[in-house]
């Protein structure tokens, strides 16, 4: 899709989006040491146009369920940022009442059903979701994110199979990473063919730059019209990377896990500076407009931050949900 | 005696089995060029070459039931699920194929597999990577369940398990990988099925398995000193049950005490009270004390996560309680 086609305030917004999770995410990194958060962290870095691309399409009646590198998933369909610091501490006010963590990211308000740290768990609870909203008549879809080792599982297949069935309104996005942990795809799957692993059960399936947001939100506008429309689910698979280690704030290609050559390649597609240039070649972003927007999301994320932390720790087992 | 950890006492044993027999292997996520996520594997695939130490996709199912197809045609799998959390995605096969196999066509198959996993909390990993589901296991005859929580234990386990003709499901903990403890140099097996006493005395029977064994010997400790006399055991097979070795010691000490980390409905704790119940009820002076997981999801926030297992401090006040 021709960027300039997308409405000015819709690619800023997307652009805000990826510039909060990355933001978000360096000041984790910089937190990290501190021990402060205790909870593993999946950092998101390199891959937020995937979030930012799919969530500028839905509306917030939309359901998402996320996996265990749920931040930028989190913060692009709305969740509150004082939340999410305050359930990386382990607070009570957490968006998960400190009980999740951050693998474990929720807010219903938002439609955020939730984030499953067991991978692939998350893809058929969208498919229940979608069977719900087709249910309910009024248009509403569900998306998942996935990465591509939830493509080795099982359940995978049965919720494709399942969706496509009942023409279900879900958007399946894989973010191919090309890593499940340590391990390539290439090691785990003969064929690099995610996009079409849903055309078996009639899913149309679409590979895409997943480092190219205005690409994300181009496909996800096709899939979530789809679904809404009631033609059934569309299965996305965005190629992108992710720039840390599996899990934690480091880079891992000391390790000897990845090839620190692949890193470089993939940060020279950094898809915010990649989409930042759109912009101020459009004249939508200037160097001041740049500036300014950094400095009031930072502002924004330490004064979320510091609130978060100095809420009351959870103290408590029980659930106090009502029933 | 030298020290080693329990990460090295466990990777002592696959690679001494796989010197031993050819037919051992290994397969499981990320165990070949990464070396497990615990590093138990680690160095393994070097030594043994990437036939014998295999990286999978992230398909329990698959590899629990591909671990099935070759042991039941000849070789000795070894495979490894790196949560035992995961297991749920496998349960099919583990119960209904691997505990089955054998006694349902007739006991003519043999079924040479070792399922390793890990579980237990104490990382602040949440819900879904924390969990103590040994519980779930003793449901299924044909399978035999085995926690190690000592260094030396988990060797000769281990060795054991390998060349049994039965399915062993061994899980380890998380939190004993870093652990020392003396390992024999030499050539040794541990026997499945049998407890141990790892601590004499006289007042009290603590029966504990896995990293709670390691919580019950530090109570203990702390009760001597008030005079106290806690026997511990640990049951080092949860199935078969040793329960012989239990039965003895309380009909000595006359209360059961019995600490798990599992969550408390439906646990260890349940099967083994019971069965002290029916081989020493007349010998008991006190009620059978259960200390366990809480029961909730495992909540991630470091403060709750410590508040949801049970502590040293919290079975030494609670024996203290019994005997008072
Ligand atoms: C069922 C299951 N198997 C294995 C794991 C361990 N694990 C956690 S994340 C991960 C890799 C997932 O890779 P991918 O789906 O590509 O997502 P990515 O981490 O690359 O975003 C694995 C194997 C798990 N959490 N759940
Ligand atoms: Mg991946």
């Amino acid at each position: 899709m021709n960027p300039t086609a997308i409405p000015d305030r819709v690619r800023l917004s997307i652009y805000r989006t990826m510039l909060l999770i990355r933001r978000v995410e360096e000041r984790l990194c910089a937190l990290y040491p501190d021990q402060e958060i205790k909870c593993p962290i999946h950092l998101y870095i390199g891959q937020e146009a995937v979030a930012a691309g799919v969530c500028a399409r839905l509306r917030k009646s939309d359901y998402l369920v996320s996996n265990h590198r749920s931040h930028g998933h989190y913060l692009a369909k709305g969740g509150g940022l004082r939340e999410f610091f305050a359930e990386l501490y382990g607070r009570r006010t957490g968006c998960s009442g400190g009980w999740g963590g951050s693998m474990h990211l929720a807010d219903p308000e938002l439609g955020l059903l939730g984030s499953s740290a067991i991978v692939a768990g998350g893809i058929p609870i969208a498919v229940g979701a979608a069977l719900a909203a087709r249910m309910e008549g009024r248009g509403r879809v569900a998306a998942v994110f996935f990465g591509d080792g939830a493509a080795d599982e099982g359940v995978f297949y049965e919720s494709l199979n399942f969706a496509a069935l009942r023409k279900l309104p879900v958007v399946f996005v894989c973010e191919n990473n090309f890593y499940a942990t340590n391990s390539r795809q290439s090691a785990r799957q003969p064929l690099d063919n995610i996009y079409r692993r849903g055309r078996i059960f009639g899913i149309p399936g679409f590979r895409l730059d997943g480092n190219d947001a205005a690409a994300v939100y181009a496909a996800a506008g096709r899939a979530v019209e789809r679904a809404r429309r009631g033609r059934g689910p569309t299965l996305l698979e965005c190629r992108t990377y992710r720039w840390k280690q599996h899990v934690g704030y480091q880079e891992d290609w000391e390790g000897g896990c990845r090839p620190a050559r692949e890193l470089s390649c993939w940060k020279k597609r950094c898809p915010l500076e990649r989409f930042g240039r759109r912009l101020r070649r459009s004249g939508l972003l200037t160097p001041a407009r740049e500036r300014a927007l950094t400095a009031e999301i930072d502002r924004r994320i330490e004064a979320a931050r510091a609130a978060a932390r100095r809420e009351p720790s959870a103290d408590t087992i029980e659930c106090d949900g009502g029933d | 005696m030298r020290e080693i950890t329990y990460r090295q006492a466990l990777n002592e044993a696959l690679a001494e089995e796989m010197d031993r027999d050819p037919s051992v292997f290994l397969m499981g996520e990320d165990i070949a060029i990464y070396g497990g996520a615990y590093g138990v594997t680690a160095g393994l695939m070097q030594r043994f070459g990437e036939e014998r130490v295999r990286d999978t996709a992230i398909s329990e199912a698959a590899i629990i039931g591909a671990g099935l197809g070759a042991a039941i045609t000849g070789l000795r799998p070894v495979v490894e699920i790196m949560y035992v959390d995961f297991m749920g995605i496998c349960l099919e096969q583990v119960n209904n194929q691997v505990a089955k196999i054998r006694y349902m066509f007739g006991g003519k198959t043999r079924v040479p597999l070792v399922i390793r996993t890990e579980g237990g909390a104490g990382r602040t990993l949440g819900a879904h990577h924390s969990q103590s589901l040994e519980a779930w296991f003793l449901h299924i005859p044909g399978l035999k369940v085995v926690m190690p929580s000592t260094p030396a234990d988990a060797k000769g386990l281990l060795k054991s398990a390998i060349r049994e003709e039965n399915p062993i499901l061994f899980i380890e903990h998380k939190m004993l990988y870093n652990t020392k403890g003396p390992v024999p140099e030499g050539e040794y097996l541990v026997p499945i099925g049998r407890a141990e006493v790892k601590r004499p005395g006289r007042d009290v029977t603590i029966v504990a398995h896995s990293r709670m064994l390691l919580f019950a010997l530090e109570a203990a400790e702390r009760l001597a000193g008030e005079g106290i006399e806690a026997e511990v055991i640990d049951p080092r097979t949860l199935l078969p049950l040793d329960i012989e070795t239990i039965a003895a010691s309380v009909r000595r000490t006359h209360r059961a005490v019995l600490v798990e980390e599992g969550t408390r409905t439906g646990g260890t704790g349940a099967e083994i009270g019971l069965q002290i119940m029916e081989h020493c009820f007349d010998y008991l002076d006190a009620p059978i004390r259960r200390i366990a997981g809480a029961d909730v999801p495992m909540p991630k926030s470091p403060v709750l996560e410590k508040l949801t297992i049970p502590d040293p401090d919290r079975i030494y006040r609670e024996v203290r309680e019994l005997l008072a």
